[in-house]
């Protein structure tokens, strides 16, 4: 097992600190990742040639990107002489003295108008062969989201797999009795609040698109579903209907939320217009129904219900009709979240008083427990469906964490603002 | 369910004393008719509501039982307790006799489980209490039920002790 703390320099602190109210720099997160077992690639990403002089240095955010899953492990490239910024300076045999596989170099120039050309190339250092080469021309204010750009290029190309680096999470800030829904980038930097209230803040959830989130509202001294827009900072009440108005989940089209209302006596399940209007009742139990979930191809959804005496997990299809139970160990498995593939079902597992995150993979039922809390809950895929990020108790102190799917990567999100809550990760960049 | 046997034997009960207990029109005398010596048992402290005009608002009177307000719940269950029966019958007597009255009845929950799950079981247990005092006549479209799950604590620690103090539906009068 190795753990380490992702290095935050002092120049982005400091990049951070001038782009944003003081306040949010306070509610930056800190991430500790323990990994146990498995390989991880070692990799050098050389410092960029004019990096220095820029607000961001680029190849840190780069290499923490990648140290964050796991699945990586930075080779140090200290002693180098000169640092290479062109395929021609590369001496491989160094590289692999140093163990390092792949090798990351990059340069930074002015490109006019204030603009600068990022260009940077990834090499197979046993084959000495280039793996991939891309400039981008951005302002040196997009220089950290050029470094998610350039750390998710890197890791689809080693590992496969799409890159989460560009995306966003939302979660709620405690502190006190103030409410601040937040979103950030994936590395916790970023963060803004995007509504304050002295009311709670439930259950955000991203529309596929990125660009809404639906939450529950208690501003007017009851849960209330509202639609935010990101952009335009407009909200929009939903579902605001006689008792609880809450869970809501959108179906992949957008056109949809799923939402859990007490109208008509006990929580059950309705499906309205994202843009509000009449909603339609999908279940029909005398028990609670609660905590819908769209499966990714919008043919089912997924839901808590203690109709059969406990909490349990059940699916129906889309637009209401027979349920069917699926989880069957425990008596109290609730909240799931399908995995962007489909495949599994991330939720919430009691086991002796004990809350933990669990998934259940659909065709074989097997249940993988993947995190040993005391109060673990909300479960969130990350889009490339590697992590699952979640709210955990640390300290009687609400906490963000992720695990990776098979449960050997783990990440600690360590804030100092209050009690961290409610975490749900946004869909991939859209362009 | 146990529920329902509890449900049932008020609904007994409220039949054996009133003909028309879900009728929200019964002028006060007819509501009055519903406190006979059954159900007056367990709220002996109730003032009539002649006398409650006079020596101010029952509802903050300390001595009264319309004062108290919440019902405390077992981890995970949603029956209402034997002791807070006498409670929710004052108030529903109270409904009963006030026509213009309007209650919202806030469920809560202790922190423990997931936050959405605890949203409905904080209904529930609202609902119950709700339900008791609809079938003793109160109307039920002069009583919301909400709930705030896990998300209004009255107590802050991470114990039984706390928790069962935050294991409650509190029963709010429109105005307060």
């Amino acid at each position: 097992m190795n753990a380490s703390r992702i290095p935050v320099s002092a120049r982005a602190l400091l990049a951070l600190a001038a782009s944003l109210v003081p306040f949010l720099a306070a509610a930056q997160l800190t991430i500790d990742i323990t990994t146990t077992g498995g390989r991880q690639i070692p990799i050098a990403i050389a410092p960029m040639a004019g990096e220095e002089a820029q607000p961001q240095s680029v190849s840190e955010v780069v290499g923490a990107d990648l140290a964050r899953t796991g699945l990586f492990k930075l080779v140090s490239t200290a002693g180098v002489n000169p640092i290479p910024k062109e395929p021609s300076e590369v001496n491989f045999p160094d590289w692999a003295a140093r163990n390092a596989e792949a090798l990351v170099i990059g340069k930074i120039d002015p490109a006019g108008e204030g603009r600068v050309e990022v260009r940077f190339r990834l090499f197979d250092v046993q084959k000495q062969g280039q793996l991939a080469s891309y400039s981008y021309v951005v302002a040196p204010q997009q220089l950290r989201a050029t470094a998610h750009r350039i750390a998710d290029v890197i890791y689809e190309k080693l590992t496969g797999d799409k890159g989460v680096f560009s995306t966003k999470i939302s979660y709620v800030v405690k502190r006190g009795t103030r409410y601040e829904l937040q979103v950030a980038d994936a590395d916790g930097f970023n963060a803004q609040s995007i509504l304050a209230s002295n009311e709670p803040i439930m259950s955000p959830s991203w529309s596929p698109d990125g660009s809404r989130i639906a939450y529950v509202s208690f501003d007017q001294k009851k849960p209330m579903v509202v639609v935010q827009s990101l952009a335009q900072g407009t909200t929009k009440v939903v579902a605001n209907f006689r008792g609880n108005n809450s869970a809501p989940a959108w179906s992949p089209d957008g056109r949809f939320l799923a939402v859990a209302l007490s109208k008509d006596g006990l929580t059950q399940i309705y499906r309205m217009p994202a843009a509000g209007g009449t909603p339609q009742r999908l279940t029909d139990s005398s028990d609670i129904d609660t905590q819908p979930a769209y499966s990714p191809d919008g043919q089912w959804i997924a839901f808590t219900s203690d109709r059969g005496g406990s909490p349990q997990i059940y699916r129906m299809p889309a637009s209401g009709g027979p349920a069917q139970r699926l989880t069957f160990e425990g008596n109290y498995n609730v909240g799931p979240r399908y995995s962007p593939d489909g495949r599994f079902i991330a939720f919430v597992q009691r086991d002796g008083g004990r809350y933990r995150i669990a998934t259940l993979e659909l065709a074989t039922g097997q249940v993988q427990t993947l995190t040993d809390g005391t109060l673990d809950d909300s479960p969130s895929f990350a889009p490339n469906g590697k992590m699952i990020l979640y709210e955990a108790q640390v300290g009687g102190h609400g906490q963000l964490a992720a695990v990776s799917g098979d449960g050997r990567v783990r990440q600690r999100l360590t804030s100092s603002a209050g009690d961290v809550q409610d975490p749900a990760w946004g869909p991939m960049p859209t362009n | 369910m146990k529920n329902i046997a509890v449900y049932l034997g008020l609904a007994i009960l409220a039949a054996a004393c009133s003909s028309t207990p879900s009728k929200t029109e019964a002028p006060i005398t007819e509501g009055g008719k519903t406190t006979g010596p059954s159900t007056s048992a367990g709220t002996s402290t109730t003032s009539p509501t002649t006398q409650s005009a006079i020596e101010g608002n029952p509802l903050h009177d300390p001595n009264n039982i319309l004062s108290k307000r919440s019902v405390y719940f077992d981890f995970d269950s949603n029956a209402v307790k034997d002791e807070y029966r006498g409670l929710i019958q004052a108030h529903a007597r109270y409904m009963v006799d006030h026509r213009d009255a309007r209650v919202r009845i806030e469920g809560n929950c202790d922190e423990r489980g997931s936050r959405e799950y605890n949203l409905a079981l904080g209904q529930r247990r609202a609902e119950a209490v709700k339900k008791i005092m609809t079938v003793l006549g109160a109307s039920d479209s002069r009583i919301e039920t909400i709930s705030y799950g896990e998300e209004k604590p009255v107590a802050m620690g991470h114990d039984e002790a706390a928790w069962a103090k935050n294991r409650r539906a509190d029963i709010k009068y429109a105005g307060e």
